[in-house]
């Protein structure tokens, strides 16, 4: 029996938590993942990357989505490739899951487009990772 | 023997002389023949007043009184046969291994008989430099031995030392088996040491609400019968922690007659297994169900229970979700399958069921919603409630299910693969195999994401975790390993001692210590253990350093640092953007909740205490050839800590 060191210990569950998180990106990156450019890219209002990569850690995404954007135990990746414009912005304004929302108080309609400037400016990850083939 | 009262025979004058140090101090040293010691404090310290001077014959009265032989009812300067004793030969019986502790006067009766009689060893003494590291070594190695390590303390501020380390042994069924000196007699008592702080009228009173037994008892006999039962408790199922009371005088008091003294054989209970009728109703609805979903918590004891849920997963084809220890991770049947797809669910040991069975979310108003099909059909079994306190409330929201089986995972499993053997007729065995094989293509479909999920960052610094983790595993993967930490989805943990499993416990502060004593129980069999710290975590007891080293209980230890306790951040950053004001915490920092302003130099810190270490490390570049540096020094025997700055999470 787990009892109450199951929700004293995120850490025990971050096995099962990174695989729900790959789903959700999975699910997720289907809409958006296509070569080239990003759908939704052409409706997104034009943002600043330097300062969208400022912000993106300033404003605490970093917190669940990590550095990078890349994601982890805590929340899923959010690029390179984000999904579309119009569905970053709902989530973020009203989130369904367990994410807090960012009120335009919090984060303005000006930041979020520098948010996703910068998200859509990430590199893509290397590929044949050796490390990865085990 | 017990001295008159009223008498000063020379122990007492001894403790006397130590209770008033200052006192006695000025009297050894007064450089004024003739000042009664009683005297020379109060003229040190008064104005210069005028000496009392003795006559001859009152010096003579007062020499001759020290050193008098005391009539012999009064003197008591020796024991040959120390109550301790008996205790230890108790303490052998139930082949305890090691006894962790922090050493204090009140239990220095079985101290030193352990010791000396005893020999230091089975048990051996493990010398801890907090009581929750004590605790928490034990039951780091209780997850891996499967049976207690005993522990040794004192009350209150020992016992009291404890309580987190005894919360998560309650919570996760560790059997802790922890003795604690009191001193029950008044006239036995130090004069001023015992009364204040070591003595109490119910020292388990303090640690009840998280015990499943105690027992104070007043004579030997009582002590040996009450030993081997609290181990029979504590080894019960549904295990748990049981405190013993060693009673100092008992322990320092010579045996009254040691024939008459007998120490009870140990029989272990066997676990429970549930009704026959209702396992043969689940195995129904278990071989007719479509899309069955088995829940596994940390069911299994050993490697049996690993063989058993992979052999009842395998005849029913159906995916297991958790299990802890007791399923590989890549068997294809591992971590397929979903609750809201299901029709039948399995829970083993997942108490109430309804954080797996309701979507729940941490906003402003919290909401649950039951995600599960309206036809399917719900079953638990599982142990627990036959162990509960009401005061903690770990069994969390109630959750409505269909069959609930109280008996223990293990000990039913082979009853249900049995019974569900004999309910699959050849054609069934048709369509289950054919459902084995689409879940295994989802499995292993599910890992590719989640190799892919691991190239997102990799390169970053700070270093991703799966960068960390799959770093390690290619140094660790073709060695005897061991995992005494959590570990990683795509590790290869395929036998039962890989993982460690929440049997040890948990809480922040305990993952240290947890994996010093895993790692104790895992030398003998000479694996490579490693142990992912988080660096709040380590803060908390980083003491637990010394006793591996001074142990020699080699162990990697990978920090994670992130150089914040970081669920807390994002609490914060949750609450202020639920009230909309999310900038301050982001522009600020959160206070209190991050580990920086300096920077703590975690590889100094093991350093300092023997260990051999690196770091930081941020470039994930550096990470091999200092993960083989520490590896190597490992082997040897050694703890070796690599400082890795990693993302939060």
């Amino acid at each position: 029996m787990n009892r109450f060191v199951r929700h004293r210990s995120v850490r025990i569950a971050a096995a099962g938590l990174m695989i729900a998180v790959a789903l959700i990106v999975a699910r997720l990156g289907a809409e958006a993942q296509t070569p080239g450019a990003t759908p939704g890219a052409q409706t997104a209002p034009a943002g600043n990357t330097q300062n969208g990569k400022r912000i993106f850690a300033s404003y605490g995404c970093f917190q669940c989505h990590g550095r990078e954007a890349q994601g982890g135990i805590a929340g899923p990746r959010l690029g390179p490739n984000p999904v579309p414009f119009v569905a970053f912005s709902r989530y973020i304004r009203q989130p369904a899951g367990q994410m807090p929302p960012y009120t335009s108080k919090v984060v303005t309609d000006t930041e979020l487009a520098d948010i996703y400037a910068f998200l859509q400016s990430l590199p893509q990850p290397p590929k044949d990772i050796p490390l990865l083939n085990n | 023997m017990r001295n008159g009262k009223g008498s000063m025979n020379r122990r007492g004058f001894l403790k006397g002389a130590a209770v008033g140090a200052a006192a006695g101090a000025a009297a050894l040293v007064a450089p004024r023949v003739g000042v009664p010691g009683s005297l020379a404090s109060a003229a040190a310290s008064a104005a210069l007043p005028e000496p009392v001077r003795l006559t001859p014959a009152q010096t003579a009265e007062l020499q001759a009184r020290e050193t008098a032989p005391l009539p012999p009812e009064q003197e008591s300067l020796t024991v040959s046969d120390p109550g301790s004793d008996f205790m230890v030969d108790v303490l052998k019986t139930l082949n305890f291994e090691y006894i962790a502790a922090n050493p204090a006067s009140s239990a220095r009766g079985l101290h030193e008989s352990l010791d000396s009689y005893g020999g230091n060893k089975n048990p051996e003494w493990l010398t801890c430099c907090h009581e929750v590291i004590a605790l928490n070594i034990a039951n780091g190695y209780y997850a891996v031995e499967g049976r207690p390590m005993a522990v040794f303390t004192f009350v209150p501020a020992g016992l009291h030392n404890s309580l987190t380390a005894i919360s998560g042994a309650y919570g996760a069924n560790t059997p802790s088996y922890i003795l604690v000196a009191n001193i029950a007699d008044a006239e036995q008592r130090r004069a001023q040491q015992d009364w204040g702080g070591h003595s109490m009228t119910d020292p388990a009173a303090i640690a009840r609400p998280l015990l499943k037994w105690d027992d104070n008892p007043p004579a030997l006999q009582h002590f040996a019968e009450s030993a081997v039962r609290a181990y029979k408790i504590a080894m019960t199922e549904p295990r748990g922690p049981v405190l013993l009371v060693v009673d100092a005088s008992l322990a320092e008091l010579p045996i009254p007659d040691r024939s008459k003294l007998s120490i009870p054989k140990l029989t272990l209970t066997s676990p429970p297994a549930a009704d026959p009728a209702a396992v043969a109703e689940v195995a129904k609805l278990l071989v007719a169900a479509e899309n069955p979903l088995i829940l596994a918590g940390d069911f299994a004891r050993d490697e049996e229970g690993m063989k058993l849920m992979v052999e009842l997963a395998e005849t029913l084809q159906a995916p297991v979700q958790g299990g802890g220890r007791g399923m590989p991770n890549r068997h294809p049947l591992s971590g397929g399958g979903s609750v809201p797809s299901a029709d039948v669910i399995l829970g083993f040991n997942r108490g109430s069921m309804f954080t797996d069975l309701y979507r729940s979310t941490d906003q402003q108003l919290k909401t649950s919603v039951r995600r599960t099909r309206p036809v399917a059909k719900v079953i638990t079994i599982s142990a627990d409630d036959l162990l509960l306190h009401g005061n903690y409330q770990h069994v969390g929201r109630f959750a409505e299910v269909d069959l609930s089986l109280t008996g223990d995972p293990q000990a039913t499993l082979p009853s249900l693969i049995e019974a569900c053997k004999k309910l699959i007729t050849s054609d069934r065995r048709r369509v289950l195999e054919a459902r084995g094989k689409k879940i295994a293509a989802e499995t292993a479909r599910r890992r590719e994401e989640l190799l892919t999920y691991c190239t997102y960052g990799w390169d970053a610094s700070p270093i991703s975790q799966p960068r960390l983790a799959m770093e390690t595993w290619d140094v660790v993967k073709r060695k005897d390993w061991a995992l005494v930490s959590r570990g990683h989805p795509l590790w290869n943990a395929d036998k039962f001692y890989r993982r460690m499993g929440a049997a040890g416990g948990g809480g922040v502060g305990g993952a240290l210590p947890i994996s010093i004593g895993a790692a104790l129980a895992h030398r003998k069999h000479g694996r490579l253990c490693v142990n992912f710290n988080p660096d709040g975590d380590m803060m908390f007891v980083p003491g637990a350093l010394w006793s591996a080293t001074h142990h020699r209980i080699p162990l990697l230890i990978i920090m994670e640092n992130n150089r914040a306790y970081h669920q807390e951040v994002m609490h914060l950053q949750r609450i202020a953007n639920r009230r909309q004001r999310g900038q301050d915490i982001a522009h600020r920092g959160a206070s209190g909740t991050t580990i920086t302003d300096p920077n703590i130099d975690f590889a100094q810190l093991a350093r300092s205490m023997g260990a051999y270490a690196e770091g930081p490390i941020t470039d994930p570049k550096d990470l091999r050839p200092a993960l083989l540096r520490a590896v190597e020094r490992v082997e040897k025997g050694e703890v070796a800590l690599l400082d890795t700055v990693v993302q939060p999470r």
